[in-house]
């Protein structure tokens, strides 16, 4: 069968499910729509928590992140696990005891303050909506690739299928949607590496063939792609850091507390039937995003491998009966001269794959020194060695750029596997985008509809009028998210930095404070959240301009690029997280003692004795 | 009094049990994965240097047993000093 024809197959089942379930699943009160009736099994909400957190950007843009940064990569797969260790310990059963829908409702109740929940609304709307833009343009991409649409009209089907089982199903949709979600994703992720790695070193499990000797040989794959990577002026795969050691440490802190502060991931627990259920479910999750956080260190380094294999011959592998990648034992263990003219790929010998990703642009090939092989190696390295060699080859500068996007995408065509795979990649990719875009419009909704609306504009509304609201106002954010992922501010990469540091310098603080000091009042609180928010964002616009507007940064103000101790805006959450914490504790100290009923309040959350379900009062 | 002690008793296990699991995670994580990372390199584990094992595959795997251990001495907390859920 055509390829294309497979891929509208398979898209159009799993799209068929999805609505199913939404269907079978649609939320008629507001304890449903927000918090899908409270009778989640921690399995299922598990899967659902999945998800929603593992994004367009986990499925796609992680293993080539990890590809391209080497060890560095690790302030990833351990910040975005590492978190939910700090949510099933510090936050999930307090939450899931006080019982509430949201979290801005948290914040107001601890913090016995109106401005507390308002200011709890804003920083997790701005949180939640800088998310979203990401997650917009991923649908669009994704579409656009695998549906022959554009770009733009891929954004328009991702937001009717969103509107369709969001709005109508409320959070029991949603979840029940996410565990199907969940399935079609981890299978795309997993069958596509079980191929490569049994390919490259006969064993099929990835966790396993990533430390496993290259078939046929007793050479690690680890350290041949450290050394095809140094000889070739790149950086060092196994050790090499991402930035400075104290930022790679400020960076795994702030993604982790950016995890665990993150509205729609917290609002999962609120999902379960018990304190103990919230607890468990935490770990359920972490199995569930394991499998793919764990799988995706092996995807980035064998694509690597394979990246490199294909261009040069030297490296050691070739082509095998099907077409698929193998191990060539006896030029793999020569350790050949990468810089022999035969060595570098014949363009006009060019696998598929690279002829259909050259159309896309995500790949190109510049003939340099005119010899029509493919030259690809690092010309900017320090590497005097490498840097020789190539000057006596006669190479005239690295000829090919791969954007990092395509290597999970393009792995089941690169590994040469039937049609099914590369259609079954595609509905995982869609199903990644659509499960985050989902979840994330839900605590948009939930924060206006339950927050602003039912807490601080109208507090007499009826449950009626009020699921009405939260049904108005996600079909709203719908077309926010839409439009802004229509006319991206420019801005995609930093995002995400913005997305956590706020999470993590602002809600994150405000609920552990919240929950284990009976000391901070209203004033620290709030006073610690603003601060933590303002120095968040003065030095994110700092690196990346004001409201991301180009030529507008002011780095300089913060000792340029380098300065604050070589810290990225992205690990700078951190800091902010810091200074919550202390101003929170100063300004209570000044000020008036938390009253006895709060104080009340902090110890029935710490016992889950006396649980109900979540409601809304 | 008895309840305000008991509460007391309970609050202080948990915390307990939070400060030994906070202390592993820390261990793997930023000592194991990042701070002694070069160190543990000169080890191997099959065809992994120890740290970046620890680093990119190592410490989700502790990550997971840390959660599922804590949930479940959190349960023996809750059934000793009578805070479970009923």
């Amino acid at each position: 069968m055509e390829l294309q024809t497979t891929i509208y197959i398979f898209v159009g089942l799993s799209f068929a499910l999805y609505l199913g379930i939404a269907f079978w699943a649609r939320a008629g009160s507001t304890s449903e729509f927000y918090v899908a009736g409270g009778g989640v099994h921690p399995i299922a909400n598990g899967m659902a928590t999945a998800a929603d957190w593992m994004s367009a950007a986990s499925f796609i843009s992680m293993a080539g992140l990890i590809a391209n940064l080497g060890y560095g990569g690790a302030v990833f797969l351990m910040g975005w696990t590492g978190g939910y260790v700090l949510l099933a310990m510090l936050l999930a059963p307090y939450l899931r005891k006080f019982g509430k829908f949201t979290v801005p409702e948290f914040i107001g109740d601890r913090f016995y303050s109106k401005t507390a929940r308002n200011v709890g609304v804003l920083c997790l709307l701005v949180a939640s909506l800088t998310y979203i833009i990401g997650q917009m343009t991923g649908v669009g991409v994704t579409f656009a690739r695998f549906l022959g649409v554009t770009s733009d009209q891929g954004i328009y089907i991702g937001m009717a299928i969103v509107f369709m089982y969001a709005v109508f199903g409320g959070m029991k949709g949603i979840t029940y949607t996410q565990v199907a979600q969940y399935c079609v994703l981890i299978a795309a992720y997993l069958v596509p590496a079980f191929f490569i790695s049994l390919n490259l070193t006969g064993n099929f499990l990835p966790q396993l063939g990533l430390g496993s000797n290259m078939a046929g040989t007793d050479v690690s794959l680890l350290s041949k792609l450290d050394q095809v990577v140094t000889e070739l002026g790149f950086s060092e795969y196994t050790t090499t850091a991402n930035g400075s050691l104290l930022n790679m440490f400020f960076y795994t802190v702030s993604l982790m507390i950016g995890t665990a502060g993150l509205p729609h991931v917290i609002v999962r627990f609120f999902t379960v039937p018990k304190v103990a259920d919230a607890r468990a479910s935490a770990g359920w999750a972490l199995v569930f995003i394991a499998l793919l956080y764990t799988t995706a260190p092996a995807v980035g380094a064998m694509a690597k491998m394979n990246l490199h294999g294909t261009m040069n011959s030297a490296v050691g592998l070739t082509t095998g009966p099907a077409g698929q990648l193998r191990v060539n034992p006896d030029v793999l263990k020569a350790n050949g001269d990468l810089y022999a003219t035969e060595a570098s790929l014949v363009y006009e010998e060019r696998p598929d794959w690279m002829k259909r990703w050259e159309k896309t642009g995500l790949l190109k090939w510049e003939d340099k020194n005119a010899d029509g092989r493919i030259q690809y190696y690092n010309d900017k390295s320090k590497n005097e060695v490498a840097k020789g060699k190539a000057d006596a080859a006669g190479w005239k500068g690295n000829e090919l750029t791969v954007n990092a996007d395509i290597i999970v995408l393009a792995n089941p065509e690169i590994a040469k596997l039937p049609n099914w795979v590369i259609a079954l990649v595609a509905a995982g990719g869609l199903a990644a985008a659509l499960s985050t875009a989902a979840g994330l419009l839900l605590a948009i909704s939930s924060a206006i509809s339950h927050d602003l609306i039912k807490g601080a504009i109208n507090p007499g509304i009826s449950e009626k009028g009020e699921l009405m609201a939260g049904k108005i106002s996600m079909a709203v954010a719908i077309f926010v998210a839409g439009y802004l992922g229509l006319n991206p501010p420019g801005f995609a990469a930093g995002t995400v930095a913005l997305a956590f540091g706020i999470a993590a310098s602002t809600i994150f603080p405000a609920l552990m404070m919240g929950i284990f000091s009976k000391t901070v009042s209203d004033k620290g609180a709030i006073a610690g959240m603003l601060s933590g928010l303002f120095v968040t964002l003065f030095y994110v616009f700092a690196h990346k301009g004001l409201f991301f507007v180009k030529g507008t940064d002011f780095v300089d103000m913060v000792g340029g690029v380098n300065g604050f101790f070589g810290i990225s805006p992205e690990a700078f959450g951190t800091v902010g997280a810091i200074i919550n914490f202390a101003v929170a504790f100063l300004v209570s100290k000044m000020g008036a003692p938390v009253p006895r009923h709060i104080q009340e309040l902090v110890e029935s959350v710490r016992v889950p004795k006396g649980a109900g379900g979540a409601t809304g009062h | 009094m008895a309840t305000d002690n008991n509460a007391k008793a309970y609050w202080s296990a948990t915390l307990g049990l939070l400060t030994k699991v906070l202390v592993i995670w820390f261990l793997v994580s930023y000592g194991a994965g990042i701070l002694f990372a070069d160190a543990l390199n000169s080890f191997h584990l099959g065809g992994y240097p120890l740290g970046f094992w620890f680093a990119q595959q190592g410490s989700i795997y502790v990550f997971i047993v840390l959660i599922f251990w804590y949930a479940s001495q959190m349960g023996k907390i809750d059934r000793k000093f009578g805070m479970q859920e009923d």
